[in-house]
This record gives C-alpha cells, sequence and structure tokens, in this order.
C-alpha cells in the first residue's frame, strides 16, 4: 500500500519535472517519442526501492527523495569556472571533451577528429532530422529504472566513433563538471569501436566549489568489435553531498580485451552499475573498482556479466577502504550461457574497515548453464593490522602516514591494474588527495 | 654527561600481568651492552617499552633517552629522535615496496628532525652502498617490505634500515633467533660496522652465540622482570656454561 502511495507522489512530482524540461530536451519527433516511453517506464516503478532485487542495497528512494529539477545550461560564469578546474585535472594529454551541468561545452572541447575517430555532441545528433536511427541513440538493451529516467532526460553527452584498425594516440576523455546546487544533470554517451583497434578511454566527475547536493545521472553505452582493445578508467570525484547514479552497458566482440578501472571517492550517494556481455569467442575482461569512502558516503559497485560465447575470461576485483559511516555495496553477477563452455570467471571483494561503524554488503552471484567452466568468487573484510602499523610507526611514520601507507598498499593491486602511467598517476593522486585529506 | 638511555626503577603490566619489577640500567654513548635471560624474563617487553610498541602500561619508573621523557613520545617521535628498534620478528607487508618503505620512513624522520628530504638520486646511491654490503641484491628491494624473504634476508633488511636511519640507539631483540650461522655472521659483520662512539647498541639474546660476532661491553643477566647479575663480556661465557637456573633461584 505504501508502495503504490509513494510511486504516486514521486511520479507525480516528476511529472511536472519532465513537463517543465521537456521544452530543453534535444530532439523532436521519434527521439521525444522514445523519452516520453521511457519516462512512462520510470514512472512505473519511480526511483528504485529495496523491494527490487538489484536495488536492495542502495534504496534510492530513501536516499535521494527525488529527482532533483534539470541543472540550467551553463552561463559564462559557470563555463569559466568548469574551464578553471579542468585545467587542474592533470590527466596529461587526452583528448578533453568536457560537459558542464549536462551540457556539451564545445569551448573547452577539443573536437579534433582524424586518425579514425570522430566527435560528435549527442544534443547535436539527437536534433539531427535527417537520422532515421537518432532515437536509437537513447535506447539501450537493459531494463533498469535509473537507465530509463536517464533516457526521458538526457540532455547531451559525445557520440564518439572509432573506425577499424584506428589507434588514437591520446586517450578520449570525457569530463564532467558539475557548477550548480541543488540541481540535476542528465548526460548519455556512445561509444562505437570497431575492428583491430587500440583505444584508451577516461572518464572523470569533478565539481566547483559552488556546487552542492547536485544530481549527476550518466549512462555510456559502448560496443567494441573483434580485435580490439579498449582501457577504460574512470575517476569519480563529485562533491561529497552530490549524488552520482551511473551506468555503463559494453559489448564486447570476439578476441577483444576490455580492462576497466573505476574509483570513488565523491558523492555522498552513488551507484555506478555495469552490464558487460562477452559476446564474441576468446575475449578477456578485466575490471577493477576502488572505493575510498567515508562519512556518511554510500557508494555501490555493481557488476553484471554475461559470458555469452565461449572460451572468455573474466576478473573482477573490488576494494573499499571505509571510514567513519561509510557504507559500500558491491554487487557481482556473472551470467554463464549455455553456450559459454570455457568460461573462466572470477571475482574478489575486499574491505578494509577503519571504523566500528563502517559497512560493507557483498552480494555475488553465479548462474551457470554451461558444464565446462571455471566460476568463482571470495570476499574478505579486515581492519589495517596494528603489527604492520607499529612496525612502521617504529621507523618513524607518524599514525596518519602509517595508515594511509597500509591503505595504499591495500588498494595497489587495483590501481596498478592501470596501463597508461599518466592515467595510473591520475588515480593514484586522486587516492593521495582522499588519503590527505582525512589527516 | 648525560646518559643516552636511563631506565630507572621501571615496573610495566601487560594487562593484569606484572612483567618488569622495577628494572634499571643505564647505557653510554658507544656501549655496547647485552641483555641476557631465559625465556620469559622480560627482555623483549623491555625492548618494545623502549620502542613505544602499544599494549603496555608502564606502572612506575622512567626511561630517559638523551635526557628527555621517553615514555611520553609517540613511536615516530622515539625513530626520530634516534632510537630503533630490530625487530625478532620482522613484519610482512604486501603492497609497499622496500624501496618506497625506506624512503618514506627516511624522509619521515628527517621531516620530524627538520631537516630537508633526501634527494632520490643521493637515496638512490645511499641504499645502493649500504644494500651491498649486505649482499642484498637491489631487486629484493623492489618487492613488498619482507615479502617472501628468508629468516636471513629479514634481519638483513632490518640492519639496513639501521644502516640508513643512522640511529644512537639500536636495540636487537633475538637477532639470532631462526639465522643460520653464516647469516648471522653477515648480520653481525653489518652491526659491527654501525658501531661508533656516539652510537650505543643494546643487544638482546637468549644464547651466548650471538655475542662472540657482536661482543659486548657489557652483560645484563634478567630473570623475572629484573637485572639480577651486570658485569663484563665475560659473564656470557660464565652463563653458557652454568645456565639459568642459577639466576632463576636468585630472583624468586
Amino acid at each position: 500500500m505504501n508502495v503504490a502511495l509513494a510511486k504516486t507522489t514521486t511520479g507525480a512530482v516528476l511529472d511536472g519535472t519532465f513537463a517543465a524540461a521537456r521544452g530543453r530536451l534535444p530532439g523532436v519527433g521519434t527521439v521525444a517519442e522514445t523519452r516520453q516511453q521511457a519516462f512512462d517506464d520510470f514512472a512505473r516503478t519511480g526511483l528504485p526501492t529495496r523491494r527490487i532485487e538489484e536495488w536492495k542495497y542502495t534504496d534510492l528512494r530513501n536516499l535521494l527523495r527525488d529527482v532533483a529539477p534539470l541543472a540550467p545550461a551553463p552561463d559564462q560564469a559557470a563555463l569559466a569556472q568548469a574551464a578553471k578546474l579542468v585545467e587542474t585535472l592533470g590527466t596529461g594529454d587526452t583528448q578533453k571533451l568536457v560537459i558542464v551541468d549536462g551540457v556539451f561545452a564545445a569551448g573547452l572541447s577539443d573536437l579534433t577528429s582524424g586518425g579514425g575517430v570522430t566527435v560528435h555532441a549527442l544534443s547535436a545528433m539527437l536534433d539531427d532530422a535527417t537520422s532515421a536511427t537518432r532515437a536509437d541513440l537513447l535506447r539501450s538493451r537493459i531494463v533498469d529504472p535509473m537507465i530509463a529516467l536517464n533516457a526521458a532526460f538526457a540532455t547531451d553527452g559525445m557520440l564518439i566513433d572509432i573506425a577499424d584498425d584506428a589507434a588514437p594516440a591520446r586517450p578520449l576523455h570525457i569530463v564532467h563538471v558539475a557548477t550548480r546546487p541543488s540541481v540535476a544533470a542528465f548526460t548519455r554517451s556512445l561509444v562505437r569501436i570497431g575492428n583491430r583497434a587500440r583505444v584508451t578511454l577516461v572518464e572523470s566527475f569533478v565539481a566547483t566549489e559552488s556546487a552542492k547536493a547536485y544530481q549527476a545521472h550518466d549512462a555510456v553505452v559502448i560496443w567494441i568489435g573483434d580485435d580490439s582493445d579498449l582501457q577504460h578508467v574512470r575517476v569519480m570525484e563529485d562533491a561529497g553531498d552530490a549524488a552520482n547514479i551511473a551506468t555503463a552497458i559494453v559489448t564486447v566482440g570476439a578476441r577483444t580485451k576490455f580492462n576497466t578501472f573505476s574509483l570513488t571517492t565523491g558523492g555522498g550517494v552513488s551507484r555506478y552499475q555495469s552490464f558487460i556481455t562477452l559476446a564474441g569467442v576468446d575475449s578477456e575482461l578485466s575490471t577493477n573498482s576502488v572505493h575510498l569512502l567515508r562519512d556518511k558516503q554510500h557508494g555501490d559497485c555493481t557488476f553484471v556479466i554475461e559470458h555469452a560465447a565461449p572460451n572468455c575470461l573474466s576478473r573482477e576485483l573490488f576494494r573499499a577502504v571505509l571510514d567513519d559511516r561509510a557504507h559500500s555495496v558491491f554487487q557481482g553477477r556473472i551470467n554463464v550461457h549455455q553456450i559459454a563452455q570455457k568460461t573462466d570467471g572470477k571475482m574478489m571483494s575486499r574491505a578494509l574497515l577503519l571504523s566500528d561503524e563502517a559497512e560493507i554488503d557483498n552480494k555475488p552471484e553465479l548462474e551457470i548453464f554451461a558444464d565446462d567452466v571455471q566460476c568463482g568468487h571470495g570476499a574478505t573484510i579486515g581492519a589495517l593490522d596494528d603489527s604492520l602499523l607499529f612496525y612502521l610507526r617504529a621507523r618513524g611514520l607518524p599514525e596518519k602516514a602509517a595508515q594511509a601507507l597500509l591503505i595504499q598498499a591495500f588498494v595497489g593491486e587495483a590501481l596498478e591494474s592501470i596501463v597508461n602511467d599518466d592515467l595510473r598517476d591520475v588515480a593514484i593522486s586522486a587516492a593521495e588527495r582522499w588519503l590527505e585529506s582525512r589527516a | 654527561m648525560t646518559a643516552l638511555l636511563e631506565v630507572k626503577d621501571l615496573q610495566v603490566r601487560v594487562e593484569d600481568r606484572e612483567i618488569l619489577h622495577g628494572l634499571t640500567m643505564t647505557v653510554n654513548g658507544g656501549e655496547v651492552h647485552a641483555i641476557m635471560g631465559p625465556n620469559g624474563s622480560g627482555k623483549s617487553t623491555l625492548s618494545h617499552v623502549i620502542a613505544g610498541k602499544p599494549g603496555y602500561e608502564v606502572t612506575g619508573g622512567e626511561i630517559l633517552f638523551k635526557g628527555e621523557d621517553l615514555l611520553e613520545m609517540e613511536p615516530d617521535e622515539r625513530a626520530a629522535k634516534g632510537v630503533f628498534l630490530a625487530f625478532q620478528y620482522p613484519v610482512e607487508i604486501p603492497g609497499v615496496t622496500t624501496m618506497n618503505f625506506l624512503r618514506t620512513a627516511v624522509n619521515a624522520q628527517r621531516k620530524a628532525r627538520g631537516e630537508s628530504e633526501y634527494l632520490v638520486p643521493d637515496f638512490l646511491r645511499k641504499v645502493r652502498e649500504v644494500a651491498a654490503s649486505l649482499n642484498i641484491p637491489m631487486d629484493m628491494l623492489k618487492r613488498g617490505v619482507n615479502v617472501g624473504f628468508s629468516g636471513g634476508e629479514k634481519k638483513r633488511n632490518e640492519v639496513l634500515q639501521m644502516a640508513l636511519f643512522q640511529p644512537s640507539l639500536c636495540i636487537l631483540d633475538e637477532m639470532d633467533s631462526g639465522l643460520d650461522i653464516d647469516a648471522l655472521r653477515v648480520a653481525a659483520d653489518g652491526v659491527n660496522a654501525l658501531r661508533s662512539p656516539d652510537r650505543a647498541m643494546v643487544v638482546i639474546t637468549h644464547y651466548q652465540r650471538l655475542l662472540n660476532y657482536i661482543v659486548p661491553d657489557h652483560v645484563h643477566v634478567m630473570s623475572k622482570g629484573r637485572v639480577v647479575k651486570s658485569g663484563g663480556k665475560e659473564l656470557a661465557l660464565e652463563l653458557e656454561e652454568s645456565g639459568y637456573a642459577q639466576y632463576e633461584d636468585a630472583a624468586a
């Protein structure tokens, strides 16, 4: 009964938000129809609650209450602030594509195409009435209320095409900047990678000091062809009272390597859900995720891996360092399809609890329909080892520095998975910023 | 002249049990003291309390280091002031390379003393030089601290740190445990190379064997939480003959 009531209330409020936003959302005709459909799909459930199994540990109706009103398009002042912040990212030489409060900022971005790389703003593509398939940009194969909400409201994002055999020298780098308080930004990016291509994709989420209690809703849809290699690094440093609800939907071809790393230090409430399908034979997937959380931060890392082709390998590594009353969630699901013989899938979650009140929920799920597979999962939870701490202190390290060194060691394995030196340094610096702010 | 280390009537408890019942000893710069005694006599407790290991309650007495109250200092402050404990069982720290650990520790100590950080090339040169003298291959230093090290390698790693940090007081807790004679000789040579007029060493050992390699100026026999006899290096040989039994009776 309460469910129905809550749904109606949230739905009604959101109806107003959607109606108010509609005029600003790019795309008419089929695009607008797709948005309406997506909104209706979302409105049927509203913000997910703990009663939806996939969202059991991240009850957004409780954690978010509402979807915030759509962020206004950035003005000159917001763009100037964003520009300043982007300069300090220190990510080395990347091709930056900057999105400010949900709107692509051409002036801060490098839209250079060439060498097999084509880059467009999503809004322009949605508005392109000559494209018969423009509404597909908002569709996805995963049914999930937050993905539907994202499709309904998406204002902008990037559409990146990488041709066969391309190997761009610079990583492509999508930077999300939030500058305003108490608003929501909805972004969606699509990355289509051909065969025999080698690509590095970076995503950063950052906020200026004026951005408080905002919401970032993001979706990234990636297709990787055969014999390709995608190195993906995501660093989320949103404001500590912000929400970041993000989805990645990835389809991996044959004989392809996909290595994805994510670091979450920001966000009061965050969820990063990845749906990865290994659709071609002999591919390798490696996921490395790190949560560094404190205060009352809630972070959720959810992976659904579909082994849909034979002889693929998947390795999932999750590390959480939790202080104060932080709460981390790791859900890892591996579905091995009947055809996917010789699957080798493993996941491992390790949590380091720095306080008595920190909390982690681990939910591994294996569903196996093939008979010749190796699958496994494991989880450990522990505190910092006192004997190691004393050893370091007896060698001159003050308490916080000794803790920091042990925490670095704990997350080191995941950080080391980043192949690109500059990007590894970026992740290490973000982790160091977190450690220094503890002191 | 102020003594380097003065332990006065030290009384220490662990939980409800008193381990040290009024221990007194004075160590001056340049001296090597050996503390011998049977298991459970309080030797390791003394070394832990000097280094500042948590879990020990000092219920009486004091420890002065260069005239300052050591018990008021955090373990890292003691290290920066020049106290070094070579652990009986050095811990393994996976994920922290020995090199990174050494540099972090040296710089933390220098920072605490208001000195500038070591420049990387200078530091590397110093480590290379010391490691070579201790027969420690450089690729061992790229591995996690003590991870996969043999007993002898772990002890050599302790001596390496001693040589880098240049402490004024070195406490060697059962350095000979788990070492064969060759490994012991290498470690002892490393320690002997560090003997100097302004540095003191306190060598804690159960057996006289170690003292053939690190020859002490003074020998103290501990039993049941007290020093029951002190003497010159000949006392160690005497003990080798007669055993600890007579002192256990004496302390009772």
